[in-house]
């Protein structure tokens, strides 16, 4: 996984509460064995006019002008900032995996939805929880300055603002230690494979049916 | 000190390690897995060159894609992804000696449904699927959530999930429902409530005699949608009737160890004295027949409501939310719920697909005809077995008699990954549990319902009051 310390770029504002994830990613492109070339159909419904399946030439086809990815001041972005519950809806890792695709790595809002924003973590993207307040403000500067750019720095958990103004942010150690370090939490788990084993002997011990073979 | 929550006792028995962090490993029992959040997971596998820590912990079978009208074989999907997938499945499954309900075996059928019908899920476990709905398992007293694909590699590899303790809290509805209210109605109405933000964070336990008084089906059906609330599990405490439920089920405990379990089991209630860190208190008698008129499952008015005008919002954020709803949904405040016209109909998904469900559609289309206006009416069973179930109580003639279609198990409308999807701008009575834009086809428009009310605004063409209502 790649390392996330600082990221730095533009922001793409989506004014929108209770974005599901298959508004993300809509199920017809769910049908890939894959984990990459999901962006070209993030948010297919709102993005283009035409109904989109897998497979097809995405560049050909009639884009929706008044949606904000399609607009030319936030081509490029990096940082998307949205409202209150984004992620909602399904489990597909799929979602996670459009945005980064696409190329978002950090996402800005006032809550998630839980399984999106642990899948966040897991593809190396940084969901970040700010008060409703500042998400207001962030939305007013980033429509009014064209090319309005963040900096995020992982390690000392700051949004920093053009201007050089911070504001903090909450992140677990665990997630925050995986993050910067780029690490798989397969391997770091396997390290306690002593634990399970020791977990299991106990357990089945007590409740010896959950082991039984079927 | 104070008693535990039933998710309180469910977290410590599957504790592995707590890290100084703050992060845990917590052991999963259970895994069920599907053809689409799964082909990666075993990829990631295969690359770092691992194994399955525990087999036998994992049962898969096939849902999202498979087509509704009978097929014989892999080959005979005709959507080629779909194909491909179902396909990957099978060699995955087959490859790392998991077992798999697949293709013209009648325990197939949406994971939901399948995992208690064969007793792979029993009071006391942990449970993990890469779907978020796997909450319905939580109905025998288990922790049941949905995870992403990554987890679901991590589990193969290490019966384990990394996990934050989440809160509690207790929606308790007490008093009896009414006639025709249903365990649908019932959960619609908790979201209507607390909204589909409200349970986040949460383990949402579902108490109260109303809860204790819905079947085992009807507890699923209520578990089942708490992710809706925001909650990514939902569990009701065991009981007798829980009990009963696993009995000789295929995958349930035999002889000695069935009475041990049964005695254990006894044990999965919250204490009298643990603290939630919330109470949700509704009155069962306020529950009416639910239709949601929008495009989020709070959007939830009660069948004899008028559509609601969102002038009278004070939030900026829930009032844009209204207002671009009723442009897609094409309703307009102020409108009776009865006036919306149906264009099609579905039911079943792992919300309402099981027996009783049927049972109570069935009772509604006995001896009627679906309106003309009306272009398609869906019955799609959960499983293989319910079909069969179905059929044996003669359920499949009243539906065609009805001139309903009676399908293969499978997903179905619900998500619409399979040929059966709403068109443009169709409205849609749905038993199912998401009503998001175009979730059953693109430009479709869902209303979420019990499969009394789907099947009776089948019969009339428009939503009608169960309780009143004369065809
Ligand atoms: S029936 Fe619908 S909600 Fe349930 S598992 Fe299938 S797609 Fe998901």
């Amino acid at each position: 996984m790649e390392k996330y310390v600082i990221e730095q770029g533009v922001v793409a504002p989506l004014d929108r509460a209770n974005v599901d994830t298959d508004q993300i990613i809509p199920k017809q492109f769910l049908k890939s064995i894959k984990r990459t070339g999901f962006g070209p159909n993030l948010f297919d419904e709102w993005r283009y006019l035409d109904e989109g399946e897998p497979g097809q030439d995405n560049s050909r086809r009639p884009l929706n002008q008044d949606f904000v990815l399609n607009d030319a001041r936030y081509q490029g972005a990096n940082i998307l900032l949205t409202r209150r519950n984004f992620g909602c809806g399904s489990s597909r890792e799929h979602a996670p995996w459009a945005l980064e695709d696409y190329g978002f790595r950090t996402i800005i809002a006032p809550s998630f939805a839980d399984i999106f924003f642990n899948n966040c973590f897991k593809n190396g993207m940084l969901p970040i929880v700010l008060d409703e307040a500042v998400i207001d403000e962030l939305f007013r500067d980033v429509k009014s300055v064209e090319g309005y750019q963040l900096t995020i720095d992982l390690a000392k958990q700051l949004v920093i603002r053009p201007n050089g103004e911070t504001v903090s942010f909450e992140v677990d150690e665990f997630r925050k230690h995986c993050l910067l370090n780029g690490l798989d939490d397969i391997g770091l788990t396997l390290q306690h494979a002593d634990d399970i084993r020791g977990y299991e002997a106990k357990r089945s011990s007590q409740e010896p049916w959950v082991f039984d073979a079927h | 000190m104070a008693g535990k929550t039933l998710y309180d006792k469910l977290w410590d028995s599957h504790l592995v390690k707590q890290r100084e962090d703050g992060s845990a490993l917590i052991y999963i029992d259970r895994q069920i897995i599907h053809e689409v959040t799964s082909p990666q997971a075993f990829e990631g596998l295969r690359i770092a060159g691992r194994q399955p820590w525990r087999t036998n912990a994992n049962v898969a079978t096939i849902d999202h894609n498979v087509p509704t009208t009978p097929f014989k074989s892999a080959a005979d999907i005709e959507d080629a992804t779909s194909r491909i997938q179902v396909q990957t499945l099978q060699d995955n499954t087959r490859e790392f000696g998991i077992t798999e309900f697949g293709i013209g075996d009648a325990r197939q059928g949406i994971v939901h449904v399948m995992a208690p019908e064969q007793g792979a899920v029993v009071p006391g476990m942990t449970v993990v699927c890469g779907d978020s709905h796997t909450s319905t398992n939580g109905a025998l007293a288990c922790l049941a959530h949905g995870i992403g694909t990554s987890e679901v590699e991590h589990v193969l590899a290490t019966q384990c999930l990394v996990a934050k303790k989440m809160k509690n809290m207790l929606v308790h509805v007490e008093g009896e429902l009414g006639a025709g209210v249903t365990a649908k109605d019932v959960v619609l109405h908790i979201i209507g409530v607390i909204g589909t933000a409200g349970g986040t964070g949460y383990a949402m336990e579902f108490g109260g005699s109303a809860i204790r008084s819905l079947s085992m089906e009807g507890r699923m059906t209520v578990c089942n949608m708490s992710i809706e609330a925001g909650a990514r599990a939902g569990m009701v405490a065991a009981d007798e009737k829980t009990i009963e439920y696993v009995k000789g089920r295929p995958f349930a405990p035999k002889g000695d160890d069935w009475e041990k379990a049964a005695a254990y089991w006894k044990t999965l209630t919250s204490d009298a004295d643990a603290v939630f860190d919330q109470v949700v208190e509704i009155s069962a008698a306020e529950i009416q027949p639910q239709v949601s008129w929008g495009t989020s499952p709070e959007m939830v008015v009660a069948i004899d409501a008028t559509l609601p005008d969102p002038d009278a919002e004070t939030d900026p954020v829930r009032k844009s939310g209204m207002q671009r709803a009723y442009e897609y949904m094409a309703l307009k405040p102020g409108m009776k719920v009865s006036d919306i016209h149906v264009d099609r109909v579905f039911i079943g998904s792992c919300t309402n697909s099981r027996i009783e469900d049927l049972r109570a559609a069935a009772d509604v289309a006995k001896g009627k005809k679906k309106a003309d206006s009306v272009k398609q009416v869906l019955v799609v069973p959960g499983s293989g077995l319910v079909k069969l179930q179905a059929e044996k109580e003669g359920l499949d003639k009243i539906f065609i008699e009805a001139g309903f279609e009676w399908r293969e198990p499978g997903c179905s409308m619900c998500l619409a990954m399979n040929p059966d999807k709403l068109q443009a701008g169709e409205h849609c009575a749905s038993t199912s549990n998401r009503n998001f834009e175009g979730r059953q086809g693109n430009g479709g428009r869902t209303h979420l319902v019990s499969p009394a009310m789907a099947a009776a605004a089948a019969v009339a063409g428009h939503f009608v009051d169960v309780r009143t209502w004369q065809a």
